[in-house]
């Protein structure tokens, strides 16, 4: 019995509807493809600020925050930033409502020395409207800019070495956080990679701490990025994070959100093209049509401009590791959907948006992280592709990219990739001068702009993808430079694709499709896909 | 090691060449002095508005007229008044982590400007800079001629004192920084492997985004 959210192509199956960037395409798929789905969202929780209290009031293995709390004391919030959730939910953000009971709390108790810091880490600093949206009119007038502000992670005096764990790697953190008395983080967890000690020991940290796991020998390490257990990054950052606690009294609070990415208009577009109505099919036509038809800026409005009406399903508040396992287990119950026996061929579609270009653009090295990266690593168990299989990606990796926020990315994509594509010969040679341009820094620090080192980390995201696939192949690439530059092989059509593919697969492949967004995860095991006697009725493809 | 070439007027400091000019023409001998001075000038506005748009050097030399006639001494007395009263409150915020971090970086850091040498040396002393490519003035028998001594720093000439500067002190042009605000850089810009463009005109942040140069906002 296979799970509701795994379908099997047969020869009466409609043809699939995937995301090639903003643009939706239409594939026929061959039959015995079977394509996961998301799973349906899970109902909201009804009263999300109940739900708050009860946690902060009822923590795990942690004193109740007011219990924390004295007179006089100093506190620093830090927030995660734009790139949890994507799209951006819909106001109120989960954020401001946790802020808005800890602060009253915080106010309560006597509290007056606070200060919130949104743990951008290396990202780009957000923006005013940005940061509004996350934390509320109320709090955003009352607190920016002086105490509501973007962590710094190349400004030498806000900085503070904490120390090094016993592997070598050096924390340093936000000295502001450092030096309170309570840090209390606020986590929105989108996938199940975020949150934990990543939250502190990540997100307020600078290019010295970041070097010790954002490198590709750690990536390559990763099975996968989104299974703690069994992601060497995970492990190196839990480390951190440990020592981290040991000097910082951290009191965590993570939420967790369903995949409700799309409102009722849109809501179609998580689900299995047999099951839609006739209305549905037809609004599917008509959004396909039109996508195909508006410029890129107003497609990417369409898509990155309305924010979602994800639903709070989850407040955990405590010590970070306790809270985390309760955040790891809810985001897996949205997510996961039960896959048995990889595949040979593994297709995707790579949808508009990615933690790294909110309110800009998917740009080709983003392109390239969202495939190596997150969609072949939306997986627990085993990866969704045999090692040396093939993946196929729709994407038109325009040769286009946003000046003010990936201003280094264009220097990495253009002079060093052209170099080399070895990310150990990346992160030897280049890294660190790239990582330490003055100018790059300067629009990390007073711009809008990802810090230098980056656009490197984003390479080496694809590591893990890269060592384990035998191939990868774009369908729809509007150039052939780019993806060379990945290297990448170009193909028209997905039966082109698929054709390719063939080549390199053994004589009836296995092929696996992710109808991804919204978020799905796969949790993969080993055996063979086809049960007994299956296997002889699946015809031959092509 | 690297090196970081800066533009000054309009990429670290608000102020423009007239400025300290102004200062200089107000705070003359006497007042009579100075309304004479300011006269003149005003005088050959016109045609140092006309020389703006066309020649950024031929408008330097004319601007330099102004200075004729004052003294050595006075020029140098009024020096330090001048910078902390026109240039010091006018510097972008930024501008002094910006040459910070070239500093840490271990970059020599040059300020490249057409204003004149003994102020840009006071801007660097203050901004942590290692040295100064600026315009020098004619001094004969210990007044100035109001003429500038050659090379005049402006337009292309800055592209071939920056390459000139970076020969003589071993630095690989390639490995080199520039920063500007004006299109009128784009030489100096352009013989560098990091160009980028600092509050840019328009035309050079239409250039900037063309060519894919950063774009940094100082004032931001």
């Amino acid at each position: 019995m296979t799970h509701p959210c795994l379908v099997t192509i047969d020869s009466r199956s409609a043809p699939r509807v995937l995301f090639s960037g903003d643009q939706l395409v239409e594939v026929d798929l061959p039959t015995g493809t079977r394509v996961v789905y998301p799973k349906p969202p899970i109902e909201a929780l009804k009263d999300v600020d109940a739900a708050i209290r009860y946690a902060i009031n009822h923590p795990h293995n942690s004193e109740p925050l007011y219990a924390k709390l004295k007179p006089g004391m100093k506190v620093t919030i830090a927030i995660d930033d734009i790139s949890l959730p994507l799209p951006p939910m819909r106001k109120p953000d989960v954020r401001e409502r946790v802020l808005t009971i800890v602060l009253r709390l915080l106010a309560d108790h006597g509290v007056d020395d606070v200060e919130i810091i949104i743990a951008t880490s290396v990202h780009r600093r957000m923006k005013p409207f940005e940061v509004r949206h996350i934390v509320g009119d109320r709090i955003f007038g009352a607190y920016w800019p002086k105490k509501l502000y973007n962590h710094d992670a190349e400004n030498p005096a806000g900085m503070k070495y904490l120390g090094t764990t016993e592997e070598g790697e050096e924390v340093e953190l936000n000295k502001r956080a450092v030096e309170s008395d309570l840090v209390i983080y606020v986590n929105l967890n989108f996938v199940p990679m975020d949150g934990g000690h990543k939250s502190v020991a990540v997100g307020l940290c600078g290019y010295r701490s970041l070097q010790a796991h954002h490198n590709p020998k750690t990536m390559r390490a990763c099975h996968s990025y989104m299974d703690p257990s069994s992601s060497a990054l995970a492990t190196s950052v839990e480390r951190m994070g440990r020592l981290t606690n040991k000097h910082l009294n951290v009191f965590t609070i993570e939420t967790t959100v369903n995949n409700r990415m799309f409102d009722r208009p849109l809501e179609f577009l998580a689900k299995n093209e047999d099951d839609l109505t006739g209305t549905e099919r037809s609004a599917l036509r008509a959004l396909t049509f039109t996508l195909s038809k508006l410029p890129q800026a107003a497609r990417q409005a369409i898509f990155q401009k309305v924010p979602s009406p994800y639903g709070v399903t989850g407040v955990f508040a405590g010590e970070t590791e306790a809270v985390h396992k309760h955040t790891i287990r809810r985001s897996y119950d949205q997510y996961l959907v039960p896959v048995s026996g990889q595949a040979d061929i593994l297709v995707s579609g790579v949808p508009y948006i990615s933690p790294y270009n909110v309110n800009s653009f998917l740009n080709p090295l983003l392109v390239q992280c969202m495939a190596n990266g997150y969609l072949f690593n939306l997986y627990k168990g085993v990866p969704m592709v045999k090692k040396g299989g093939t993946m196929i990606i729709l994407h038109p990796c325009t040769d286009q990219f946003d000046n003010e926020h990936h201003a280094p990315y264009i220097e990495f994509v253009h002079r060093l990739l052209p170099e080399t594509r070895d990310a150990m010969e990346l992160h030897k040679r280049y890294e660190k001068k790239f990582a330490s341009n003055p100018a790059y820094i300067e629009m990390y620090r007073s711009g809008h702009t990802y810090h230098p080192a980056h656009p490197f980390y984003m390479w080496y995201w694809g590591e893990a993808g890269r060592q384990h696939l035998g191939r990868m192949i774009v369908v729809g690439a509007d150039n052939e430079y780019i993806p060379k530059l990945m290297g990448w092989e170009t193909a028209r059509t997905m039966d082109e694709a698929l054709r390719m593919a063939k080549h390199t697969a053994p004589p009836r492949p296995e092929i696996l499709a992710l109808h991804t967004a919204p978020m799905l995860m796969t949790e993969m095991s080993a055996r063979d896909a086809r049960p007994a006697g299956e296997t002889s009725s699946q015809p031959p493809l092509a | 090691m690297a090196a970081s070439y800066f533009d000054v007027d309009g990429t670290l400091v608000t102020t423009n060449l007239v400025h300290p000019t102004f200062f200089y023409l107000l705070n003359q001998p006497t007042p009579l002095h100075s309304v004479a001075k300011l006269g003149r000038a005003l005088f050959k506005a016109p045609w140092m508005a006309l020389a703006e748009t066309r020649d950024r050097r031929l408008f330097n030399e004319l601007l330099f007229t102004s200075y004729e006639g004052l003294s050595e001494d006075r020029l140098l007395s009024l020096a330090e008044e001048a910078f902390e009263t026109v240039m010091k409150p006018k510097l972008y915020p930024g501008a002094k982590d910006l040459v910070q971090v070239s500093r840490d970086k271990g970059h020599d850091v040059i300020l490249v400007s057409g204003a004149l040498d003994f102020l840009m040396q006071l801007l660097a002393d203050h901004l942590g800079a290692t040295g100064v490519i600026a315009n020098r003035l004619e001094i004969k028998d210990r007044f100035a001629t109001g003429k500038l001594l050659r090379p005049v720093v402006a337009g292309p000439e800055k592209a071939r004192l920056v390459r000139e500067h970076a020969r003589g002190h071993g630095h690989d042009l390639d490995e080199c920084f520039a920063y500007s605000d004006s299109y009128s850089d784009v030489p100096m810009l352009s013989i560098v492997g990091h160009p980028a463009a600092v509050n840019p005109d328009r035309r050079l942040s239409l250039l900037a985004n063309a060519y894919h140069w950063p774009i940094i906002h100082l004032a931001a």
